[in-house]
């Protein structure tokens, strides 16, 4: 992220020790002492102090789920002196869902969704080295098949630098089975799709068949394997790992949440 | 359905990671009357595989995931990344030079 020193001509200010002094854009000073939740027309809202929260785009902020409300405003009561908003994914999902600022209808999310098909990670399988292409057979290809029994279709996987062969029909079965998804669901789909940087791994963690840090995992697996082979810096590799888990679990909590009723259904006890 | 192991220990660690985002009153915070309250509505069920109680076990352990990797990666990043610049005393410190001392200021 590019940082700009202030606009002072010449130098810029020096703080006691010796320091540039001026404060990193995305923190700022947390202005509220509690957090609360209400319930307003448009769903919930949630309340710094005696004001209500906005998007930048300057709308209310209400969410349709009571537990996403609960989540979000946790994840401002977590801030201590200074807010740091790289941290708090489900606000940006939120906020992302109610601006819409790519301004996308529901037919170009799905759009977008379904092409990372034919660049799907779990498709493009390297020849060399056999180390890593076995790990990727191992690893990999019992996720194509689930995906392929599950949604009933065709999807292989390539050494060729043009990827797999993706055949229409199911090309359409992904487009159809994503629209049964609301707006809200669709906006964190295609986020934890961006993440994995696979279509295939993202339905598989939305149905439920492996956890994040699994689906995180698979999705890194070439670098777990250069990692195990020439050592872990903890400072990139793990920095970047936990990144990833936490977008991704953000992305699948939102997903869950705003697609589901939260009724609970009480069974009938059976003699 | 994920492997996930035992409930339990899921909801454990879950209220583990909220007490450290909320700190001392935590339980008097929102989301821990709702995690409590959603694990006690699933627990009473005849069936063992019920669906309802493995999706909430789900979404528990992913919202632990995310409450620990968040809390993971700050604080790599306040031990890596946030420190911010160097002074240019500390950056010529580096590789073992001062800066030179200039009486009347610079240029």
């Amino acid at each position: 992220l590019p940082r700009r020193p202030p606009a002072a001509a010449g130098s810029c200010p020096v703080g006691p020790c010796g320091r540039r002094a001026y404060a990193p854009p995305g923190e700022r000073k947390r202005f509220y002492q509690n957090v609360s939740i209400s319930q307003g027309e448009g769903g919930f809202e949630i309340n710094l102090d005696h004001r209500k929260l906005k998007t930048p785009q300057a709308k209310l902020f209400t969410v349709p789920s009571e537990a996403l409300a609960i989540a979000v405003a946790t994840e401002w009561d977590s801030q201590k002196d200074t807010i740091k908003f790289y941290t708090m994914h489900l606000t940006t999902l939120c906020n992302t869902a109610l601006d819409n600022p790519t301004q996308r209808d529901k037919t170009q999310l799905i759009r977008a969704a379904v092409k990372f098909l034919e660049t799907d990670t779990v498709c493009y399988r390297v020849e060399e080295p056999p180390a890593l292409a076995e790990l990727q057979k191992n690893e990999w290809d019992p996720v194509v098949a689930w995906a392929e029994k599950r949604y009933n279709v065709t999807i292989g996987s390539s050494t060729s630098i043009l990827g797999p062969n993706i055949p229409a029909s199911t090309r359409e079965t992904f487009v159809s089975h994503l629209a049964s998804y609301n707006m809200w669901a669709l906006q964190g789909i295609e986020f934890v799709i961006t993440q994995l940087k696979s279509l295939i791994l993202s339905m598989s963690l939305i149905d439920r068949h492996i956890t994040v840090e699994k689906a995180v995992l698979l999705s890194r697996l070439e670098e777990e394997y250069q990692i195990q082979r020439w050592g872990n810096v903890e400072w990139a590799h793990d920095y970047d790992l936990c990144e990833l888990r936490a977008r991704t679990a953000a992305g699948t909590l939102f997903v869950h949440l705003c697609s589901e009723s939260s009724t609970v259904k009480h069974k009938l006890l059976q003699d | 359905m994920a492997a996930l192991g035992a409930p339990l220990r899921t909801l454990r660690a879950l209220l583990r990671e909220l007490r450290h985002a909320a700190g001392r009153s935590y339980r008097d915070s929102p989301a821990y009357h709702h995690v409590l309250a959603a694990f006690r509505a699933h627990r009473v069920t005849s069936e063992k595989l019920c669906r309802a109680q493995q999706e909430l076990h789900f979404q528990a352990a992913t919202y632990l995931c995310l409450l620990r990797s968040v809390r993971e990666h700050e604080a790599l990043h306040r031990e890596y990344h946030g420190r911010g610049e160097r002074s240019p005393q500390e950056t010529a410190g580096l590789v073992g030079f001062r800066l030179p001392q200039q009486p009347g200021g610079k240029g």
